[in-house]
């Protein structure tokens, strides 16, 4: 047996960083394109369009599946004429003007609801009630108070948004660390400087995650809104448009509608809210 | 059971103040106008605070005075409302009793006359990068604005050599980066006094003591006044011009002694004096426990 004592002190050089083999090497090529996230994603879309396409032709019922490429021929053609980017541009314009009015509210809700205990049991109450309900719900008595017309649809709108986010916007403000708090009280931020500048930051990821899914809410209800009373004021938006594409048999152009409000959909969630993340929580490492 | 601890004083505050100097003299000369008056004077405060099913009193009748350029440090063992105390100072928690006046002025609500330090690492901003979250007391609070405030920034960040990561965010920086910028942050302000809230606790052992040295050797380049909170007697020892030790359940002043000469924090009377704060620290519980040999 070895004794603890025998054993020597045993003292080594290390080597200088010069004296490495390989440190680093680069990735094969196949692994690079691999490691796109996009490139995955569009195979993915890849691969959906062809087994769409296939099913289609195999098929052959225009009337019930329509091939991948007679949609999209439909949907553009539709475009080339303009028909698609009117109705989605008035879509669009009733979503924006709902999806701002629903989150100006929330925000409203949420300041009231975390300066004051009456206001926190007030927003937990409205929540609790109204963002189960779904906003067609809604549409009959809208029709009764504002008309046929965009008032009924941006007040479905507002409904659909502003619970969600107002939600999302209070569990994030719950969520500030105490001592983020503390920072900002040392700093004698105090009312709406303190919530604008160390709160609102703070449940940033939060607050995106309710923009995200009050923006996803208002689209549903928006085309949903459009599919039940259609046309409004003399001109329909997209879920008109599908409406009356199906109402015709025009099976491709149904298809045209529901393509154009996915890309509308991927157009948004890539380009703005993706966007908006890496410039914010992603950059600040609350987000990996 | 050898004798009870005859070098603590009883737990009222006025006998802990007349408690004469246990060891060294008072290290450091005080600038003469200063002299009279202490910065910081906490008198007989009791802090209670209500958690669901109790009322539980933190401190009781804690007095201390902290004067200009000290390092006070106080210790004392977890559940000693040490933190508590240290809040309180910043203005976080009402005293139940008692009174804290800074400047001679009560303290009310917090404000950037009294910097905190935190443990805790998100203490950060993290949507600001590192020079931003210096300068963004300054500037929110007005004490400077654009490039004076940026300019007052750097050179605090240079003190704890961060210039370099001036434009990191903070999730880039390790543990001891990030706390050094928030000591960055806190004495960029110039405050009348800055509290450090066990800042050093949650970093590794050689992160620590680098630490230590390079706060004191900032001390050493602005004189500015601390008020330190820890649990850790050798960090006390090796940080502090003056001790205050709060005893556990509810932390009541022990004593109020003078650390060893600065650089000194190895030598024989550091360890003697680190023997007796444990002493008297845990004298209570040895006496609590008649089978445990008193040393």
């Amino acid at each position: 047996m070895l004794q603890a004592s025998e054993r020597p002190n045993i003292y080594c050089e290390t080597l200088g960083p010069d004296q490495f083999g390989i440190i680093e090497k680069p990735l094969t090529l196949a692994e690079q394109i691999y490691n796109k996230v996009w490139l995955r994603k569009v195979m993915i879309l890849v691969v959906l369009a062809l087994a769409w396409e296939i099913y289609g032709r195999w098929l052959d019922n225009p009337l019930l599946v329509p091939p991948f490429s007679a949609a999209v021929r439909a949907l553009v053609t539709d475009v080339a004429n303009g028909i698609i980017p009117t109705r989605a541009l008035s879509s669009i314009e009733v979503l924006l003007v709902g999806f701002a009015i629903g989150t100006v509210l929330a925000g409203l809700l949420t300041v009231f609801a975390i300066s004051s205990k009456i206001g926190t049991d007030f927003l937990d109450t409205m929540t609790a009630m109204f963002n189960p309900l779904p906003a067609i719900a809604l549409l009959p008595l809208a029709l009764i108070w504002f008309g046929l017309g965009n008032g009924s649809l941006i007040f479905v709108l507002v409904h659909s948004v502003t619970w969600a986010v107002s939600l999302n916007m209070l569990a994030g403000f719950r969520g500030v660390s105490t001592t983020a708090r503390m920072v900002g009280r040392n700093y004698n931020l105090r009312g709406l400087r303190f919530v604008c500048l160390i709160l609102i930051p703070a449940a940033f990821p939060s607050i995106l995650a309710g923009l995200k899914i009050g923006w996803a809410f208002a689209w549903r209800t928006l085309i949903a809104a459009e599919l039940v009373f259609g046309v409004s004021s003399g001109q329909g938006g997209l879920g008109w448009y599908i409406f009356e594409s199906k109402n015709q048999l025009d099976i491709p152009e149904v298809f045209a509608g529901l393509l154009t409000i996915i890309l509308i959909g991927l157009a948004v969630e890539n380009g703005v809210f993706r966007l908006i993340e890496a410039r914010t929580v992603q950059r600040w490492g609350m987000q990996t | 059971m050898t004798g009870g601890p005859a070098l603590a004083s009883k737990t009222t505050p006025e006998t802990a103040r007349i408690k004469p100097a246990l060891s060294a003299p008072r290290g450091r000369a005080v600038p003469d106008s200063e002299a009279g008056r202490p910065l910081l004077d906490v008198r007989g405060v009791t802090m209670r605070y209500k958690t669901q099913a109790h009322l539980i009193t933190a401190t009781y009748r804690v007095s201390f005075s902290v004067l200009q350029g000290d390092r006070f440090v106080v210790v004392g063992p977890s559940g000693c409302g040490k933190s508590t105390l240290l809040k309180a100072v910043g203005g976080y928690l009402t005293p139940t009793e008692g009174e804290i006046t800074l400047k001679g002025k009560p303290v009310t609500s917090p404000g950037p006359d009294r910097m905190m330090v935190f443990q805790e690492f998100d203490q950060l901003l993290p949507w600001k990068t590192v020079l931003e979250n210096v300068t963004f007391p300054l500037k929110t609070t007005g004490a400077l604005r654009g490039k004076a405030a940026t300019d007052r920034a750097m050179q605090y960040l240079e003190k704890v050599k961060l210039a370099d990561f001036a434009h990191s965010y903070p999730h880039m920086l390790s543990g001891g980066m990030k706390q050094r910028v928030a000591i960055a942050r806190g004495m960029a302000m110039e405050p009348d006094i800055l509290l450090m809230d066990e800042p050093f606790a949650a970093l590794d052992a050689l992160t620590r003591s680098r630490m230590q040295d390079e706060l004191l050797s900032l001390w050493d380049e602005t004189r500015f006044t601390v008020l330190f909170v820890t649990h850790s007697i050798p960090e006390a020892i090796k940080l502090g011009n003056r001790i205050l030790l709060l005893s556990p359940h509810p932390g009541q002043v022990k004593a109020e002694i003078n650390s060893v000469p600065r650089g000194e924090e190895n030598s024989n009377e550091a360890a003697a004096l680190g023997r007796e704060i444990h002493e008297m620290l845990f004298a209570d519980q040895i006496k609590k426990a008649p089978n445990a040999s008193g040393e």
